[in-house]
């Protein structure tokens, strides 16, 4: 019986800190996609400041009321706009900010196939 | 005349980036939050300084107008903003003063009140600042204006100057 218990207890004990690490790490990543917005280009999890202790309590909070990295994200944008986000969601006033990469990609790719076959058919002429 | 596809290709890229540059570097962009006019403050509590009583939107709805103004002892920009704050007080009617105290020490908050004066009709304390977050605050002082419906007509990001006296007196005529 005494050993059932043991068990028991080492179990419980192991998932409460399991969870914890769970919980910490989720908190560390959102404290990384949180712009510190007092501070010269620091994330939240990077100050020290006011605003950033504030923010960590705040996040930490929710996270204790169960609340997903999204409604986090929602809460704070809904007070801070945008900007308080390291990486916004995706809507028509950003759209060139997530699609400019790909663009650029796929315009020098035009490019450099266009070179390259130009250069192909000088040689063979 | 051919033109060559390179030529093209690099003379778009350039007025791209220019027109890029043209447009973004045009505007002058200050972050501020005040994205929230229009908006309504949401659900808070927070117990008054003296702990006595607690202080939460429904008292707010009483007022025609309120300033939610964010202070502390220690923060020096808030001790020049508090003689226009006494003004408010002194010269409008209309709008009551809620001062929420800000990651600050009881005993210095009642301090301050003594030496400069007390322009607050509520006087509330947020020891851990979490419920400034509710009101989009990032630093202090930090006043904004709400009307009956709890709805933001103004925010004052930094201190109360005479020019913001003058439309605080006017928005709540």
């Amino acid at each position: 019986m005494k050993k059932i218990l043991f068990i028991l207890f080492y179990i419980l004990l192991n998932a409460k800190n399991l969870c914890l690490a769970e919980n910490t790490k989720l908190q560390l990543e959102i404290y990384k996609n949180l712009r510190c917005l007092v501070c010269q280009g620091q994330s939240i999890a990077d100050s020290n400041s006011d605003f950033a202790q504030t923010i960590k309590l705040v996040v930490r909070d929710k996270i204790s009321e169960e609340k997903s990295k999204e409604e986090i994200y929602d809460f704070l944008t809904s007070k801070y706009g945008e900007w308080i986000v390291y990486k916004p969601k995706f809507n028509k006033s950003n759209f060139l900010l997530w699609f400019l990469p790909y663009l650029v990609m796929i315009f020098g790719g035009v490019i450099i196939f266009v070179l390259l076959k130009k250069r192909k058919n000088h040689r063979l002429n | 005349m051919k033109i060559s596809f390179f030529r093209v290709s690099i003379f778009l890229l350039v007025i791209f980036i220019l027109s890029v540059f043209l447009f973004s570097l045009d505007k002058t962009k200050v972050y501020d939050t005040k994205n929230l006019i229009g908006q309504n403050i949401g659900s808070f509590e927070l117990k008054s300084l003296n702990n006595k009583e607690t202080i939460n939107e429904k008292l707010l709805r009483k007022n025609k107008f309120t300033l939610i103004n964010f202070w502390a002892s220690w923060c020096a920009p808030c001790r020049a903003e508090h003689k226009y704050l006494i003004k408010i007080k002194e010269n409008s009617k209309n709008i009551k003063i809620l001062g929420i105290n800000f990651k600050d020490k009881e005993n210095e908050a009642a301090k301050f009140i003594l030496e400069f004066g007390n322009p607050y009709y509520f006087l509330a304390k947020d020891l851990d600042g979490k419920t400034s977050i509710n009101f989009g605050i990032y630093g202090i002082p930090e006043s904004i204006l709400i009307d009956e419906n709890l709805k933001i007509i103004k925010k004052f990001i930094g201190p109360i100057n005479n020019e913001d006296y003058k439309i605080v007196l006017k928005l709540t005529k």
